[in-house]
Parts: C-alpha cells; structure tokens; sequence
C-alpha cells in the first residue's frame, strides 16, 4: 500500500514538472479533478479534464486572473476508489476545491466526504435529486443540470412535436426510473407502454418486437454510453427508424455515440442545453480552442466543464484567490460569467436555471453525420426539487 | 398476438444461438481442460474488434470475418501457451485468478491500442433490412443469418466430435482425462486445439454481434455470465448440452422480457410498480432456470459424463 501511495504521489510530481508554467507560482490555488479516465465511460472524463484544463491554459495557467493548479486524479469508475482519491486530496495534499466527477454514483460516495471536510465542490455533470432537495448543501454548486431536467426537456421536444402516445424504455435503475419520471412529468400525453431494460443487456429484440406492436407515436428511451448505440442500432435494423419518430435527452446521443451510431441517427431528436453551434462568442471561442488543441469534436460534458472552470475564474477574480467557502459562495452565486449556452444562473438550490434547446441529427451536405439546433423548448428552467432546499 | 409470439421466440432463438457460440468453447475448455477460463469473453471482444477493424478498413464484411476469426485464434493459442498451460495442475482459485488477470489485460490493452469510443461495425448491405418470412411478420434478415450459421457450425461441431478421430479423443478427454492421458494421447496438442477452436467460436461470436452490439471494451464480460449459466444448465463438457442450454436459456430470457410485463400488469394495479417488478423478475428469470436444473439434474440437463 505504501509503495502504491510513493507511485502516485510521485505521478502527480512527474504531472507537475510536465507543467511548468503551474510550477513557479508558490500561492496557486489547487483544484482536484477526479474524473473517470477508465472503463467504457473513459471518453466522457478526457473530455471533462481537456476542456477544464483548455480553460486554464488559454488564461495562461490563471482562472479568474488568479494561478491555479489543476490536479487530476482517476477515480476508475468505482465509488469506493473516488472516495479514496478525494480523501488523500483533502487531507494529504491540503485540496479545498474540487470538481470533474461524471456518474451520481460515484459523486454520492465522494461528496459527503468532501462537504464534511468544509471543502467546496463544483460539479460538470452528476447533480442527483437528493443533492437538489432536501440535502442539498451550501458548498455544491451544479454547473450542468438537476438530471430529472434532461428528461424533462425530452418530454417537452415530444410534446411540443405534437406526439400523442408515447413508448418510453430505460434501464432498471435509479437513474432510467427518474429518466422515465422526468420525461411523463412534461410530455402529458398517453403512455401506452412503459418497460425497464437491464444494465448490462445488449439484446434488445424483444423490446423492439414489443414497440412494433404497441405502434406509438414516439419512442422515448434513456439508455447511455454503449447500451444506447446498441439499442439505436437495433432498432434500425428492426425497420423502426423512419416509421416510429425517437426522442432522446442529451446523454443517448453525444457527439462521440453519434460516430459509432453513424447514419442510424438520422432524424432522431435531442433535447440539450447546448450544442456545437450554439452562436455565442463564448462557444465560439471554445470551439475553436478545443478543436485546435485536441483534433476532436467535444461533446456536452465538455461544454460543462469549461463552464464550470468559466465560473470557479469568475468568483476567484471576485474574491481574488479566497476559497474560504462563504467567501467564495457570496461571489459564485452570482454566476458572473459568460456560459457557452447562453443565458445561466443558479437557482436557490446552486442549480442550473437555463434554457433547453430541440436538436436534430441528420447528415450534412457533405454527408456528415451532425446534429443541429432547431429550436428553444424551455425557458429559464429550473428543477422540481428546489423547493426542498433550505439554504 | 401469435405473430407477435412467433417473432420473439425467433429473437430468443438468436440470442442462444449466440450464447451457443460461447458456450461450446467455454463447456469444451472446462470439461476436457479443467480450466475455467474468464478470460473467454476476452476472446470474443477480440474477435468483434478485429472484425470491426478489417470491416472499416477494408468495407467489406467478408473480409471481416477470417479477420475477426484469425485475431481470436491466434489470440486463444498466445494465452494457451504462455499462460494456461502453466495452470493444468493448479486448483480453481489460481485459474481464476490468472484468466481474471488476462480479462484486466486485454481491456486495458484495447483501449490503449483502439482507445475507449466504441467502434461502429454496419450490417453489410447484402443483409441488413427485414424480410417478411410469414404473411404480416417481418424479420431482420441478419438475425436469421446468425441463427442459420449458428445451426450450421452446431451441426459441424456435431460432426467433428460425433464422426472424427479428433472428436472421439475431445470426447474420452471430457469422460476421462487421465485414461486418455495413460493411453500415450499427446494430451498438450489436444489441450492446444481444444483452446484454439474454443477460441475460434468465440471470435465468430465476436465478429456477428459486431453489427449488433456495441463493439466496446468489457463487452465480453456482459455476456459471460449468461454463458456459463448455458454451461451449467446443460452440463459440463457437452457440446449438445451447450446447443440445449443456450436456445433454452435465450428463449427463456427473451420471452420472460417481452411477455412478463403484461402478465404483472394484470396482477397489479400500478403499472409503474408492476413493469419495475416484471423487469427484476425477467432478470432473474435465467437464474431461476439454472437453480432449477442444479436441484433437479446436479449434473445439467446433457452431462458428459452420463
């Protein structure tokens, strides 16, 4: 255990030296990024760690006009081992600031630990209800979204698609049944058939089988990362696409899925909060860094993480260096920043408030797959359990 | 409605003809071998890798498949050689142990080599959309070519162990492998073609799910539980158990998906509450059949050893 402690340790050292410009400045304010480098999540945590560091760089190693230090950790798509990691930066290495987590999971195993220390925690992605609601805290900010909104913008593009009768799928989990919850809560139509997949399924022919006969209007369908392009697949091949129109939320079709799904998204929608054309100089900038410097397409969660970089500079110019938590939460909250998506700010709960946006995939004249803002659903949306929240 | 029956019972009938594909390598390792190899499903991610690679790079689907069979052979004999050999004589737990190593192994490989997105594999056009087979039901023209081949290499694994030398030593080697031994038999050089053709199928398996599946790292863990639960319920070391047990335990998983839901939702009255408890019972449903098959036949439904 001792030698495994001196390697990483030591790692961090060589990630160190690897930075120079980091180096020299003695009263940099460190910033813990644990993220999922590994497992078949591992694309969604490179993009949150390049997009944060993008933002660090192009202020020339400086959020907010003040030197930071950006240490990045693996969590390695297990709970237990992004506990750990956040525990050895809080106590060890003196950390009090720490975003980059991707799955609610592993963030409900992390955060407590981190909130109990008085370290503030700025999350990319992961925002459960339970941290929305009643336990919701005054050192966690949410950059991204309360997850039940994702899907309740889907169910909003369906409605406002003029879609009656509705056949929704996810996987039976915390995470598919609020999905299903969330879409019901804004789509109002019927449901004429409601099923639960499993985690670890890869054959969905039964359920294919059981929406031809059910014949409804729109297909809805939480199914993230690899079961996702499995299931776009085959409900290709089962001859759906083009007969029964499908609605998904931002995270069954990023712009990484969308490559291995290939023209099989044509047509398909997507509610999101951002896209790539978003036409706002922010986005412009951070497209243009982002595909300059990495050669690649980022997707939403990298869009988050800039965001979140964007605001932690913003308080930091404000309180010129001072993480002390309410010191910090006075200038955070205020969100003095300019988002890639447009229009931002928190709710009482330290969660999103912004809009949603309709997106269409479909092939470009030069035969690309893409996806392409279509229209504002939602406006200045915020989430259900906010009301819960007592700060 | 019946149409509806129909056309899942030939959807269950695809998924065990798939798990049939994994099963006779895995029954055939364990039985003759004494090896319990995690590492199986390895094979088979290497096979739909390799697959997915040629059929990218070249476009052509029939290049895809020596490619997706040739990398999971030559991958199979690899670990034979350097790694399983040493553990004939060991027990279990060092067996797990080592092929569990190799599963860590190989996913880390792949995705330093091929990187963590998912591949995109497309049905080759020659057999992607659905013909109608019976007057008002359409099926994927893939999926029956799956089920087609599946049938042809089980009847050719039939004939390779019912009608060869090769196949009369595979089966005295799954009846008794010290009698085969003590009669002068290059038991290693089988051991080596036993692994290498258990790899074979796997690669197969591997290159068909392509097109289906998401061709990612850990995919073969997904689908190795279910293949030793074929294992178990139709006997170690039987190929014939392994074609049962698969279609049984693939129609029983299917069927219990697509049709539970409609029966718990006319035994309760809140839907959301019944397709939550349809949905843990359907998952179950395999585990269920095998505890079954444990009480009631120990040694599966088509031991070797009968």
């Amino acid at each position: 255990m001792k030698r495994r402690t001196f390697l990483t340790v030591a790692g961090a050292g060589a990630a160190t030296l690897a930075a120079p410009s980091l180096l020299r400045a003695q009263s940099a304010v460190r910033i813990g990024l644990i993220t999922t480098l590994s497992g078949p999540g591992g694309y969604i945590g490179a993009d949150i760690r390049d997009a944060f560091n993008l933002a660090v760089e192009m202020e020339g190693g400086k959020l907010g006009g003040v030197p930071v230090q950006v240490v990045v950790e693996d969590d390695g798509f297990r709970p237990g081992q992004g506990k750990t990691v956040a525990e050895r930066m809080l106590r060890n290495d003196g950390i009090k600031l720490l975003t980059g987590i991707v799955f609610s999971n592993i963030l409900g195993a992390t955060l407590p630990d981190i909130l109990d220390a008085d370290a503030i925690y700025v999350s990319p992605n992961a925002s459960p209800s339970n941290f929305a609601g009643k336990e919701c805290h005054k050192n966690f900010y949410s950059i991204a979204w309360q997850n039940d909104t994702l899907h309740e913008s889907a169910g909003q593009v369906a409605k406002e698609l003029g879609h009656k009768r509705a056949f929704i799928l996810a996987p039976n989990y915390q995470a598919g049944q609020d999905a299903l919850a969330g879409f019901k809560r804004m789509f109002g139509g019927t449901i004429v058939g409601e099923q639960y997949t499993r985690l670890d399924q890869t054959d969905y022919a039964a359920e294919m089988a059981a929406i031809r006969a059910a014949n409804p209007d729109v297909v809805f369908q939480f199914h993230p990362g690899g079961l996702g392009i499995a299931f776009l697949r085959q409900y290709a091949q089962a001859g759906l696409i083009g007969r029964v129109p499908m609605v998904v939320a931002a995270p069954s079709l990023d712009h990484t899925t969308l490559k291995a799904v290939g023209d099989v998204a044509d047509g398909l929608w997507v509610s999101s909060h951002w896209n790539v054309d978003f036409d706002n100089a922010a986005n412009k900038k951070f497209m243009a860094g982002f595909t300059q410097k990495h050669n690649r397409t980022p997707t939403y969660y990298a869009s988050q993480s800039y965001d979140t970089a964007l605001a932690i500079a913003a308080a930091l110019r404000q309180t010129k260096g001072d993480i002390k938590p309410e010191n910090f939460r006075t200038a955070m909250v205020k969100a003095d920043f300019a988002s890639v998506r447009g229009a931002f700010k928190f709710g009482p709960n330290q969660h999103p408030i912004q809009d949603w946006y309709a997106l269409k995939a479909g092939k470009s004249a030069s035969g690309e797959m893409q996806i392409v803002t279509q229209r504002k659903v939602l406006t200045a949306h915020g989430d259900i359990y906010a009301p819960q929240c007592k700060l | 409605m019946s149409l509806l029956f129909v056309e899942q019972v030939l959807n269950g009938l695809q998924l065990g003809v798939m798990l049939f594909l994994l099963a006779a390598g895995l029954t055939l390792i364990f039985g003759i071998m004494g090896i319990i190899n995690l590492a199986h499903g390895s094979l088979y991610m290497v096979g739909a890798y390799a697959g997915s690679i040629a059929a990218s790079a070249t476009g052509s689907f029939l290049l895809a498949v020596p490619a997706g069979l040739a990398a999971a052979a030559v991958t199979g004999l690899a670990i034979e050689y350097i790694v399983i050999r040493k553990l004939y004589d060991r027990d279990h737990l060092d067996q797990v142990l080592a092929t569990y190593g190799l599963v860590l192994l190989f996913n880390e490989s792949i995705s330093l080599i091929v990187g963590r997105q998912p591949l995109f594999v497309g049905v080759p056009p020659a057999l992607s959309g659905s013909i109608e087979i019976l007057p008002g039901m359409t099926f994927s023209v893939y999926r029956l070519t799956i089920i087609v081949a599946g049938l042809v290499i089980a009847a050719g694994l039939y004939a390779l162990i019912q009608r060869t030398r090769l196949g009369m030593l595979i089966r005295a080697g799954a009846t008794n492998r010290d009698m085969v031994r003590a009669l002068g038999v290059d038991i290693k050089l089988l051991y080596t073609l036993v692994f290498g053709l258990g790899a074979l199928l796997a690669g197969f398996a591997g290159v068909m799910a392509g097109p289906l599946l998401s061709v990612q790292v850990g995919m073969g863990e997904q689908i190795l539980i279910m293949t030793f639960v074929v294992v178990v319920v139709g006997g170690v070391g039987s190929i014939r158990g392994a074609l049962f047990g698969a279609i049984v335990v693939g129609l029983v998983d299917t069927l219990l998906r697509a049709f539970l839901p409609q029966l718990v939702r006319g035994m309760l009255s809140d839907p959301s509450e019944a397709d939550q408890l349809s949905a843990g019972l359907a998952s179950m449903g395999v585990y269920v059949l095998m505890a079954i098959v444990l009480l009631w036949r120990p040694q599966g439904l088509f031991p070797a050893r009968s």
